[in-house]
Parts: C-alpha cells; structure tokens; sequence
C-alpha cells in the first residue's frame, strides 16, 4: 500500500510540475514582448495575456507547496533546467537577438504559438474539471473563465494573419506553423508517469487530448485556406523527461538573476 | 484583558473601508471578494476569492484586510486566506460596487453574455449605447478598455468573469 500511494503521489506532483512549468517559461517568453509588440493595443493584451498565464504557474507551484514540494517561488526560480517538465517548444526563443539587444522577434511564430499552446491548454483545463485531485479540479474552473479570453484573442490573430492574403504574412505564418508542429506533441506528453496518471484520472491520456485538439484547430486551419491534415512531433525531445535546450538554460539564468541575488529575500 | 466580544457584523463593518487598491471608490466587500468570515473568540478569519489568479493586487488586498482587522483591540489573530473554490465571478459585484465602479469611470460587467460570447456595455459618463470595444484587456487583469462615440470619452469596463464561458 505504501508504494501505492507514493506512486499516486509522485503522479500528481508530476502533472502539477507539468502544468506549472509550461505556464512559466510560456509566459515568460510572452513578457519578452512587452514594448516590441506590433501595436500599442496588442502591447497591452498581450502582457495581461503573459500576467494571467504567470498567475495560473504560480496556482500550479502552490499547489505543489501544499504537496509538500517546497516553496512555490524556489519551485519557480530555484530549479535547473534538467529539472524542469515543460514542452520543448515552449522554451524556444522568441526569434534572433534577445530582449535588451537587437531583438528581432518573430511575431508570427508568437502567433502561432500562443494559438496552439493555447487551444491545447483549454482541452486540459477542460480534461481537468473532472480530475479526481480535487483541488486541481477547483483551480481548472477558475483559470478557465480567463482562458476563455486568450484563446479568443490569439484566434483572433491567427485567423486574421493567414487570411489576410498578404504574401509576406501567410508565408510567416506557414513557416511559423511547420516550426511549431514539429515539436508540439511535447505539449501532450504526460511523461514517464502517464499511465499512472490516466490509471487515477487524474487527467485523460495524452492521445485523446491530441486528438481533441485536432478536432478543434483543423477547422480554423481550413477557414484560412491551410490545407493539411495536422501532424506533431517531438523533434528536440520530451521536455516532460527532463531534455531541454540551451535556449530554457539562458532564459531560466535571466528570470532568476534578480531572485538569485538574495534568496531569502522578502517582496 | 478586554472582555469585549467581536461579532462579524463589525468585521464586515471595517471590511466596508477596505478599498480595491486601485479602484478607490469600490470597497473589496462590493467586489464579492469575501467569502466569508468567521470569528472565534478573540480569533478572525476572513476568506477571501481571488478575482484573477494573476493579479498582483490581491497580496496587498491581503493586507490591508489584516491591517484593518488589527484595528479593533480585541482582535488577537487574525487570517487571511485566498480560496480555490468557488471561482470569483463578475457577477459577485453588488449594486452599491456597480455604482462606485462608474463614479471611478470604469463600467460594471454585463450581467449576461450573448449566446456568441459577445456583450453590451453602456458609456459609464454618457450612459450612451454608442460604445466601441478598443480592446478586451487593459490595464489591469480585470478591465477592458472602450471608447464611446457619444460623449468622445475613452473608459474602461470591467471583465465579464461567468461561469457557463
């Protein structure tokens, strides 16, 4: 019985490390974009957009706090990248140069990003109401109803991109779409302990969310004459394992100068 | 030793003064914030319901809630304490919060929602229907910010936060 328990335990704490890593290094690359949006109007949605999604990591590092697995701000700053579960796509940098020199962000890569990471979330978030870890059940009501807005809004500009027509915008778009597909099944991974997670429902297995997600995203794929059947893959690696890249190892050294200054530190 | 006896009423009472920090007119208690509040003996503890799981207000909300508590000398301990559940909704807001939020400039929350997902805020100056959504966020988590082409005034309306969304 003893093993037993411990091995739900570690599934849970795995899922929460999920979630709360995605979110994190998600919305840290979304806060890359504060002053270097394309408009004022989008500078503003897209930073509460990255403020939410910090909030939800933040709900998910509490959670794991409650668990015993140490405080939510070390779990969040504290952690070397071989320990992080996030998907690898997300880690990826927003485009050549960074953020105090010379960046050259892609906007169409964010785009098509923040749509699919965002449709996926929803379809866990949504797979999440029935969790039977009842207090991650309780958080997915919540971060729903703010969810609700963020997929609208990068729906928004990915239907607007690819239809807009303009040569220089659907060619972005297409090769932002094929950079991304080739890693996003690391969105869906559920990791070493996915069996074990389905087994307690905690959450659904990983090849039902994908194929939710396809049934979702392939009609706003068609709707702007993207035509193809949508196939993921895991190029770089399953993040959820612990493989990471060197572009998670420098935004995790930038995100932690200032806690690592002083890290007992009260704000 | 006091021997006074807190009561919640008076709990609730100072809760009144404890504003939104950045909505000046609009206290906390309007909002729907708290859940709820119980006192045992010299003891209080408030619960409370996050409006957005980002905002950075609701630490200092946190606090001032205690500080105000602290107030009254009988009060010994006191607790404050975010909930998971149920979810704060936009809803929550009462007709006296609705009122303080226009007086700041700022519209209360449609109450529903169009089957579409689409809603109807009026000018919170003109009271005019003649509005354009500039953009669903805004400064804060909780606000959208409009134009209403009646009076030429640029507001803000808060968020509709519903359950069935």
């Amino acid at each position: 019985m003893e093993n037993n328990s411990s091995l739900e335990n570690t599934a849970i704490k795995e899922l929460l490390l999920q979630l709360a890593d995605d979110d994190f290094i998600h919305s840290y690359r979304g806060s890359e974009w504060l002053g270097l949006a394309p408009h004022i109007e989008e500078d503003v949605a897209s930073s509460s957009i990255a403020q939410d999604t910090m909030g939800h990591a933040a709900i998910f590092f509490k959670l794991l706090e409650e668990l015993g697995e140490g405080d939510a701000d070390q779990l969040a700053h504290d952690r070397p990248a071989k320990e992080r579960r996030n998907a690898i796509i997300l880690e990826v940098v927003n485009g050549p140069g960074n953020y105090m020199e010379d960046p050259d962000y892609d906007w169409a890569f964010a785009v098509v990003r923040n749509y699919l990471y965002t449709q996926a979330k929803a379809i866990k978030i949504q797979s999440l109401h029935s969790s039977s870890y009842e207090p991650l059940a309780e958080v997915a009501q919540k971060v729903q109803m703010e969810l609700y807005y963020h997929l609208m809004h990068w729906k928004t500009w990915f239907i607007q991109l690819l239809g807009s027509g303009h040569e220089e915008a659907v060619s972005r778009m297409k090769a932002a779409i094929e950079k991304t597909l080739q890693d996003f099944q690391g969105v869906f991974s559920l990791g070493h302990y996915r069996v074990e997670m389905v087994k307690q429902g905690l959450i659904e297995d990983e090849a039902v969310l994908l194929n939710k997600w396809i049934q979702e995203v392939t009609p706003v794929f068609e709707s702007v004459g993207v035509a193809c059947s949508i196939k993921v893959g895991m190029v770089k690696g399953d993040g959820r394992t612990g493989q990471h890249t060197e572009d998670l190892e420098k935004a995790l050294e930038t995100l932690s100068e200032v806690y690592a200054s002083d890290k007992t530190a009260t704000w | 030793m006091s021997t006074v006896m807190l009561n919640t009423e008076e709990i609730y009472k100072l809760l009144e003064d404890v504003k939104d920090p950045e909505i000046d007119t609009v206290s906390i208690l309007d909002l729907g914030m708290v859940e709820n509040v119980t006192v045992s003996g010299p003891d209080v503890s408030v619960k409370m319901l996050p409006t957005f799981l980002g905002c950075p207000a609701l630490s200092i909300i946190q606090k001032n809630v205690e500080t105000a508590i602290k107030q009254l000398t009988a009060v010994r301990n006191v607790s404050v304490e975010f909930l998971r559940s149920p979810s704060w909704t936009s809803d929550r807001i009462t007709e006296k919060g609705k009122a303080g939020l226009k007086v700041f400039g700022i519209s209360p929350p449609p109450r529903q929602m169009k089957k579409d997902g689409s809603w109807h805020i009026d000018c919170p100056y003109c009271e005019s229907t003649y509005v354009t959504m500039e953009n669903i966020f805004g400064p804060t988590a909780c606000r959208s910010i409009l134009y209403c082409k009646a009076c030429k005034n640029p507001f803000e309306a808060m968020k509709p936060m519903i359950k069935t969304i």
